[in-house]
């Protein structure tokens, strides 16, 4: 019942570029293969054998030999910590880094200060995005007044005003009573409701995954079922009402086992992971760098392996990277002091290319797929790579090396849990909704028509 | 050894010449003037975000007999209060120029995290729940005097595993001694886990009578509050260490302050098995020999050891 788009942007100039000689891989369209790519005025004009399109006048010419092109990747999950924490993040930060890191579109999360919970705050959100946003944003405002799980927010008049859905991230709905309400609110009003799942009487005051580290460390642990329980809670109630939920960054091996069961159930609920959850473990909190502190925490080698089966069978929907930013002072205190949360929108395809792809786990058509899904599970289109869909694309050289933060981040914050890891693949050229939105200059080195 | 910051950073060469240099400073103390001038300028600062009063004042008497200079920073009544942060309140104190910090707080890794934003020796007196590296010393100090070599000794440590750093110290110092060690208590206050540290898990007392020394834990008042326990007068009757349990040929340790009539009665207190005392005096020549490892070990021999050491 959306009435009204749900995602905003700063006006931007229509793109004219052709790509030339790329490798191009869009596994839904079932494209994989070297084609020239024309983008004319934001929309993908043609697709044509290498070397056989001609550039029109005024139009920018990219040799993508030897590169890679992909649609552009989707995140169901970022904070851009506005209104309220502009000191981590803002609108045009947090989606100058998205762009960085190869996106055309971002959902940000409504856990601001003060939360997203009422039509005038989304509005104002929607008109800074008209201002500030490099790349489009959806906004979920939250599915229960200041995250306090006692009231309802107006989810009707939410959406008409362009809420994308509903979710109280950062927090679980933990009344089980107040979801169900939720999701017969659904019903009038539509918008997935998704979930940050967390029983808080066994998470406690837990900083990192309870285990074989945290019982050396003496930091209080959050156990597994503190998600679990919830997953498998929330699912029956979903399956009960027929509702839609969409679970947010899964860690833990028995909520995979949750989801797989209530999906062959018929349950309607699609789920994320996170690069940081499917590359990392508990042990790396052992030196506890604040950069490894995060909700849900990094788990065990099994839960990892769990998460990539999952991403595998289905199971897991989608990529996304809960890009969390936090000031560096906030970050610089002991581990348990400090705020959970990585950033991740610069690093998330390097992260899970260096480790998944190139040691041979994940297909990279797999990859790509489950990075541009994520906002199709909250009914935003897929971005193609076909003649006539808007131009959403990235162009990235897979054979380049970086080192995390070495030349800084385009995100006001730092606190990157993928630090001083060199990693592969660099994005070259992001296009989001026909604009460029990043160009990698040094790196690009375009040609022009006189040596193309 | 630059820092003490835990004792998992420690092999047992280390350990043992800690406490070979504790007990040639031993035999100082019981000179009628105790003091030795092998730290004279020296400045020592114990930074201490918790209250502590036999660690804080260890820590001064064994700063002082090495006549270092002594500065105390207690966190309440100082700038902490008014929302400084760690950070901060390092750089301020590092202006000074101690040549060591002697750190304790309720935060685990914060000894570590100062290490890197001072040019302080720093030395952790509790970080959390994390570690508290000197007290294990001292308690290995303490059986290296009473039952000799500690290779399969048996050591149970009883109690509140959960929330104390002495259990995880002495755990790893111990092992590394060469201890067998089991850890005891409710299911409630026994870390999941544990037992990857190469701990035994055990809930009840029953084979209490297998081990050759008991350490005690204290319970602390506080964990009620939380429901870990069902009560302390429950918590005396499963897991109290009393006459009835305690062995003679047992040696019996506790980390202070006891609270009699709950984790240990007060007889076995008072008992030739207890061993209280005896670590409450290795815990100054024990942080003496810490404070010259970090502030001279590397380029002095110990003025009191008489084995001669590398230049």
């Amino acid at each position: 019942m959306s009435l009204i788009d749900p995602l905003v942007r700063a006006p931007a100039p229509a793109a004219d570029v052709l790509i030339r000689a790329a490798h191009v891989l869009d596994p839904r369209e079932r494209i994989d293969g070297l084609h020239d790519v024309l983008v004319r005025g934001g929309e993908i004009a043609r697709l044509g054998e290498p070397g056989s399109l001609d550039a029109p006048d005024g139009c920018e010419v990219v040799d993508g030999t030897g590169r890679h092109l992909f649609p552009a990747f989707v995140d169901p999950h970022v904070h851009l910590r506005v209104p309220g924490q502009e000191h981590k993040e803002d609108l045009a930060t947090g989606t100058r880094a998205a762009a960085a890191g190869g996106y055309c579109t971002v959902v940000a999360m409504p856990n601001t200060s003060p939360v997203t919970d009422s039509t005038s705050i989304l509005r104002s959100l929607r008109d800074a995005a008209l201002r500030d946003a490099r790349i489009p944003v959806g906004f979920m405002p939250a599915i229960t007044v200041g995250l306090m799980g006692e009231e309802l927010t107006e989810m009707a008049e939410l959406r008409a005003q362009g809420a994308l859905g509903f979710t109280d991230d950062g927090k679980p709905v933990v009344a089980a009573g107040m979801l169900r309400k939720a999701l017969q609110y659904q019903r009038l009003c539509g918008g997935v409701l998704a979930l940050h799942e967390e029983d808080p009487s066994l998470s406690g005051k837990g900083a990192m995954h309870e285990g074989t580290v945290s019982a050396q460390l003496g930091i209080a642990g959050i156990p597994s079922i503190s998600e679990s329980t919830l997953v498998a809670r929330d699912c029956a109630i979903a399956g009960y009402e027929g509702g839609r939920v969409h679970m947010q960054h899964l860690s833990a091996i028995e909520s995979v086992d949750a989801i797989r069961a209530a999906k062959a159930a018929g349950v309607q609920v699609t789920c994320e992971a996170s690069p940081h959850h499917l590359t990392l473990t508990h042990e790396a909190v052992r030196t506890m760098d604040t950069r490894m502190k995060m909700n849900p925490p990094l788990r065990t080698e099994a839960d990892r392996q769990a998460l990539i089966a999952g991403l595998k069978d289905g199971t897991i929907d989608c990529i996304a990277t809960d890009h969390a930013p936090h000031a560096k002072d906030e970050k610089e205190v002991p581990f348990e002091q400090a705020p959970m949360g990585t950033t991740g929108i610069e690093t998330a395809f390097a992260a899970v290319y260096t480790d998944l792809v190139l040691p041979g786990v994940l297909d990279l058509a797999l990859v790509v797929e489950k990075l541009t899904v994520g906002g199709s599970l909250l009914d935003l289109p897929l971005p193609r790579i076909a003649a006539g869909a808007p131009a959403n694309l990235v162009l990235l050289d897979l054979a380049a090396e970086f080192e995390v933060g070495a030349e800084g981040y385009f995100s006001r914050s730092e606190n990157c849990c993928f630090a001083g890891r060199t990693l592969r693949s660099r994005v070259l050229l992001t296009i989001a909704a026909g604009s460029v939105a990043h160009r990698d200059a040094a790196r690009l080195a375009p040609t022009t028509e006189a040596t193309a | 050894m630059k820092h003490l910051l835990s004792i998992e950073d420690l092999d047992r060469a280390t350990i043992e010449r800690i406490c070979d240099r504790a007990a040639s400073f031993a035999t100082g103390a019981d000179r009628e003037i105790k003091k030795v001038p092998a730290l004279r300028g020296h400045t020592v600062l114990n930074l201490f975000y918790e209250a502590s009063t036999r660690t804080r004042s260890s820590f001064e008497l064994a700063a002082k007999r090495l006549s270092a200079d002594v500065v105390n920073f207690a966190a309440s009544g100082s700038s902490v209060e008014k929302g400084e942060s760690l950070k901060d309140t390092v750089l301020t104190l590092s202006a000074h120029r101690p040549d060591a910090i002697v750190i304790r707080t309720p935060w685990a890794g914060s000894a570590e995290l100062i290490s890197g934003w001072t040019d302080a020796a720093i030395v952790n007196a509790g970080d959390g729940k994390h570690e508290h590296p000197t007290q294990a010393l001292l308690d290995v100090y303490t059986l290296r005097h009473r039952v000799g070599d500690l290779a399969g000794a048996k050591i149970w440590i009883v109690g509140d595993v959960l929330h104390s750093r002495v259990a995880r110290s002495n755990i790893l110092a111990f092992q590394k001694m060469g201890a067998e060690v089991t850890v005891c208590g409710p299911p409630t206050l026994i870390p999941r886990g544990i037992e990857a540290m190469g701990c035994e898990v055990r809930y009840t007392l029953d084979d209490l009578p297998d081990a050759d020394v008991v350490y005690a834990l204290r319970m602390q008042n506080e964990r009620m509050d939380q429901a870990w326990i069902p009560s302390l007068r429950e918590y005396a009757t499963v897991y109290q260490i009393n006459d009835r349990r305690l062995l003679p040929r047992q040696v019996l340790m506790h980390p202070g302050p006891v609270n009699r009539g709950v984790e240990l009665s007060g007889g076995v207190v008072d008992s030739p098995q207890a061993a209280i005392l005896e670590q409450v005096q290795a815990g100054v020549v024990v942080r003496m020999a810490v404070l010259y490892e970090v502030l001279a070990g590397a380029r002095a021999s110990a003025p009191a050891t008489p084995e001669p050491q590398p230049a």
